[in-house]
This record gives C-alpha cells, structure tokens and sequence, in this order.
C-alpha cells in the first residue's frame, strides 16, 4: 500500500476534565474519502483544528505527504496544500463571487505582495477562479455579491474556493450542513468525482451522503477512534452500534 | 437618488482646484489657506482610510502619525532657522528646510514607529485595538508635552514657510498646488492599491481572517504593511500640516485629533475612495461657518454623525450612490 497523504498520529487534545481528542492515529490516502462521523461533542471540530492548524495539540503530529507539518501555522499548512472547508460559510461575504475565488487564487500563488496590478486584471489570477467557479457551477453567479447567495450557493463557494488552491487534500467540515435534499444530492455527486484529484477527510452530519460516498469511515467517540473501516464494517460493528448509531442501524 | 460615485468623484475633485482659483481672482487668500487645510486633512484621512476602510481596523490613534509628520517638520526646521545640529549620535544635521527632504523623514519616521506600534498592537482587535492605538498616541502627546528643547507644551514656531525648489511656499496658492498635487497622487495609489491583489486580500481579512489564512495568507502580514503604509501617509500629511500653519504643538497628537480623523471618514463614506474628502470638505467647512457663529459648533457635527451612522451608513458618498459602503 501506497503512503497516505495526511495522518495523524496520536493526537491528544484536553480541555481541562474534558479528554477532547484521545489518541488519534488516522490517515487520509490517495484517491479516496475518508469520513469522520461521531455524535455531537465527540470531538470532530477540535479534531479539525488540531489538523489544520489554530489549534495545538498536547501531543501527537500531523504529516502531509510524508511532512511533518505540525509545527506549521493555519496559513503555512494551507501552503503546503490543506484545502479546508467551514461548517459555517467564512467567505468575504461583501465581495463578488469572483473576487472571493480570485482570493483563492491568490493564495494558491502565495503572493498578495502586489500593489500596483488589477487584481481582476490578472488572468492567472481570474482563470484559475473561474475554473473552480465553473466545477461547481456557480460561473453564471461570478458577480454577483456573496451576501446575496443563497445558503447552497455559498457552500458551493466554499468549496470552489478550496478547488482554486489545488489542494493534496481536502478538509472538509459539513459541506452538506444545511444544503436540503436536492442541494445534498448534487454536493454528493460532485465529491464523489472530487476524491480523483485529491483525497478528501469528510467530516459529516448527513449519514446518506457518508455510506454513498465514504471508502473509509472512523467514528469518533469522547474523543477516540472506536473503529474505522467500510460502509459495511461500520454498519455491522457492534460497538459502533452501541455507541453512536443506536437505533437509526 | 442614485449617482455615478466617478462622477461625485470628479466633481469633488474639481471643486476643490476650483474654489482657491476662484479666490486668487478675488483676493480672497484666507479661503485658499481653508481649501489646503480640508485637503492636508483629507490626505491625513485617506491614510487612515487604508486600515480603517479596506483594513477594518479602528485606530484611534492615527494623531501619532500625524504628529510625528509635524514634528519631523517642527524639528528639522528648527534647527534649520536656529543654525543649530540636531545630533542623534551616529548621526547629526544641521536640518533642513527643504520639504520634499523634510517629507521623506515624516513618512519614514512615521512608516518605522507604525511598524513597531503594529507589531505590538495588531494581535488586538476590536475595542482593545483601539485602546492600544489611543494609548501610544497619548504617550507621544504628553512626551512632546514635556519635551523642553523643542518648546514643549507651547510649541514650535517656524517663522519661515518650508522650500520647495522653484515655488515660492509663502504665496497661498503655490503651497495649496503642492498640496493638491500630493492628494491626487496618494488618491491615485489608494485607487491602486484598494483594486490589487494586496487590496484584494487586505479586504477580506477585514471581512474573514479565517478565510485569508485557509487559503494560505497571513492577515497579520497583510494588516501590518496596511498599518506601515496608512502612518506613511498620515505622517506626510502632519508635516504638511505644520508647514500650513508654520506651527507644530503636542496638540498635533492629542486624541481629538484622532477622532476626527475617523469622524471624517464616515461623514464622507467608509472605504470610498473619496470618502475621506467629502468629510475633510464637510468638516473644514462646518468648521468655518459654524465655528464662526458659535464656539459650541461641534454640537452640529455631532447631530450630522448621528444621523449619518443612524440612516447613511455609507456616508454621505453612500447617500449620493445609493450603495453602502464597507462594514467594520
């Protein structure tokens, strides 16, 4: 088996009393996603952070690409190629949907020292944005301004604007988090062609769109791993049952 | 009423070049000397539109830059009209009276303090970050206050406008040129800057520094040379300042000062190009006219603030366009 892209291991985290990550050992490989699901407070967000920067763990590291990246700030590991997605939509939500992919873009040439240029000006800035925009079809929505997205739109924004970065993988924090039936079911689809060009860490509250899409599943209880393995596996583990599905399996 | 904020722009602009020309024809050279004063106070707030319009960050102390302009002016023409050397031990001058030499020293004196203050303060937000700026703006108001060798809480008194090589300074309408001139070109920059790519990312960090940093970027980097480049500005506006009133006194930092520094921006539109004009404008005028009638004239600015930030949230370059202008 190849090396995985990103792992993590033995991250710790406490909060006081509170053990909010015990031990996480888990890894992301190419090609495929990989869903974290637990109950609330099980610990998933502060996961997120630890991996992603803002967040320093007690113990434990994270490597991407065989790095150890967990002396990075949030800034330096979006450099080296972690494309984060919000729960709740952080946007420039008075800018053009363009001007927020452009951003993107920005980032992904790591250089906003430019005072002289147009920023919408430059076509290896707008190119690049427009084609996120375009995967996830919000080109016809390029000017208009973010506040006036609906809320899916705004999801798709998000996760255009980690597309522009060209990530090594993808952190992403509920994309589906109040998208509706119809609006889950394109995000679905979309993800599903997405784990081709980087694998994607999935953290989800939409049970559906985890056993559609998810080659791997962990579930996360007070803070540790209780299991991780297929769709199936997951379904027929009884101490996951126990744990977290209860009656819904 | 919605109108083309270029065309205000446009307007303003050339409203401005011709009021002092109007006045030179009548020989009226007190309202030539009031137009350069809304224009230097334009230009200190243009400087502080850089952080508080694209930035979001409310200094409350952008007197300090302003201050530090006019005493870099103060006390390089002091020692020029004294004959005197300013010694700063690895260096010493005899001064100077030569202003584009006197503006380089305000901007790159203003430009160094702003970094160190911005490397201290800009981990701060909100209300803290005001309290700091505030607070380092009153330490250098009451050092000047008690600075005794350059005439402490009196002032210094420069009997003799500053040069600029081929105009004759003393003569209004030749200083208010280098002052317009100097408007336009910094207007120009912010116009520049505010469309870059720098402008791009400085906007939405004001906006989501979360976002800024998931896709790769340091808000504290882009904040700070936002910070370095506002004092610049606002340095060079406090030595022109100066050179107006051919005075310079510890009231140059106080925190009135820097108040209406802020005042002025949102009378004319946060984050507008010509926002912090429009106020300069507004201001300098309420100034005169009601100063004129009552002492108690600030009680008139105060009703126009309210209003502006109760139903204009855009300012009055909001009103005019009929868009609002950037939230901070």
């Amino acid at each position: 088996m190849s090396d995985p892209i990103l792992a993590t291991h033995g991250l710790s985290k406490r909060f006081g009393a509170l053990q909010a990550t015990d031990d996480v050992s888990i890894d992301l490989r190419a090609g495929e996603i990989h869903a974290i699901i637990g109950p609330n407070g099980a610990g998933k967000s502060t996961l997120i952070k630890q991996i992603c920067g803002g967040l320093v763990p007690d113990a434990g590291t994270v490597s991407l690409l065989g790095r150890d990246i967990s002396g990075l700030s949030t800034g330096a590991r979006a450099q080296a190629g972690l494309g984060r997605t919000f729960q709740i939509s952080e946007l420039a939500m008075e800018d053009t949907v363009l001007e927020n992919a452009v951003l993107g873009a920005l980032g992904a040439r790591a250089s906003p020292w430019s005072f002289w240029t147009r920023a919408l000006g430059r076509t290896d800035l707008t190119e690049r944005a427009k084609s996120g925009l375009d995967r996830v079809g919000l080109l016809d929505q390029q000017d208009m301004i973010v506040a006036n997205l609906s809320h899916g739109q705004r999801r798709q924004l998000e996760v255009a604007v980690s597309l522009t970065l060209s990530p090594k993988a993808f952190i992403m924090d509920e994309p589906m988090a109040g998208l509706g039936a119809e609006g889950s079911k394109t995000m679905t689809s979309f993800l599903d062609g997405l784990r081709e060009e980087a694998p994607i860490l999935l953290v989800e509250h939409d049970m559906d769109a985890v056993f559609a899409l998810a080659d791997r599943i962990s579930v996360l209880v007070y803070g540790r791993i209780i299991a991780t393995g297929t769709a199936d596996q997951i379904r027929n583990d009884a101490q996951v049952r126990e744990a977290y599905l209860g009656e819904e399996a | 009423m919605k109108l083309n904020e270029r065309a205000i722009n446009t307007v303003v602009l050339l409203g401005l070049l011709a009021l002092p020309l109007y006045a030179l024809v009548v020989d009226e050279p007190f309202t030539i000397t009031l137009v350069t004063r809304a224009v230097i106070l334009a230009l200190a707030a243009v400087g502080l539109n850089i952080v508080l319009g694209i930035g979001g960050l409310v200094s409350f102390g952008h007197a300090l830059f302003f201050g530090i302009g006019g005493y870099a002016m103060g006390i390089l023409a002091y020692h020029a009209q004294t004959y005197t050397t300013l010694n700063l031990g690895f260096f010493s001058t005899g001064g100077t009276k030569l202003m584009p030499v006197i503006w380089l020293v305000a901007m790159t004196v203003s430009a160094i303090v702003a970094y160190v203050i911005g490397k201290l303060t800009l981990r701060t937000s909100g209300v803290y970050f005001i309290m700091i700026t505030l607070a380092f703006a009153q330490m250098f108001y009451y050092f000047t206050i008690s600075w005794a060798q350059y005439g402490g809480e009196d002032g210094l008194s420069i009997y003799i406008r500053n040069d600029f090589p081929g105009l004759n300074t003393l003569v209004p309408i030749q200083f208010f040129a280098i002052c317009f001139v100097i408007l336009c070109s910094v207007l120009f920059l912010y116009a520049r800057l505010q469309a870059s790519p720098f402008g791009l990312a400085l906007n939405a960090t004001r906006q989501s520094a979360t976002r800024v940093e998931a896709v790769g970027l340091d808000p504290m980097k882009l904040k700070l040379l936002a910070f370095v480049i506002s004092g610049a500005v606002t340095g060079l506006a406090g030595a022109l300042f100066a050179d107006l009133n051919r005075f310079v006194s510890p009231t140059m930092f106080s925190w009135q000062l820097s108040g209406e520094l802020i005042v002025l921006i949102i009378i004319g539109g946060v984050g507008r190009l010509m926002g912090p004009v429009i106020g300069a404008c507004v201001f300098v005028a309420l100034e005169h006219f009601l100063g004129g009638l009552t002492s108690f004239w600030h009680i008139y600015l105060g009703v126009i603030l309210l209003c502006i930030v109760l139903f204009a949230r855009g300012g009055i370059l909001g009103l005019l366009t009929g868009k609002e202008g950037a939230h901070v």
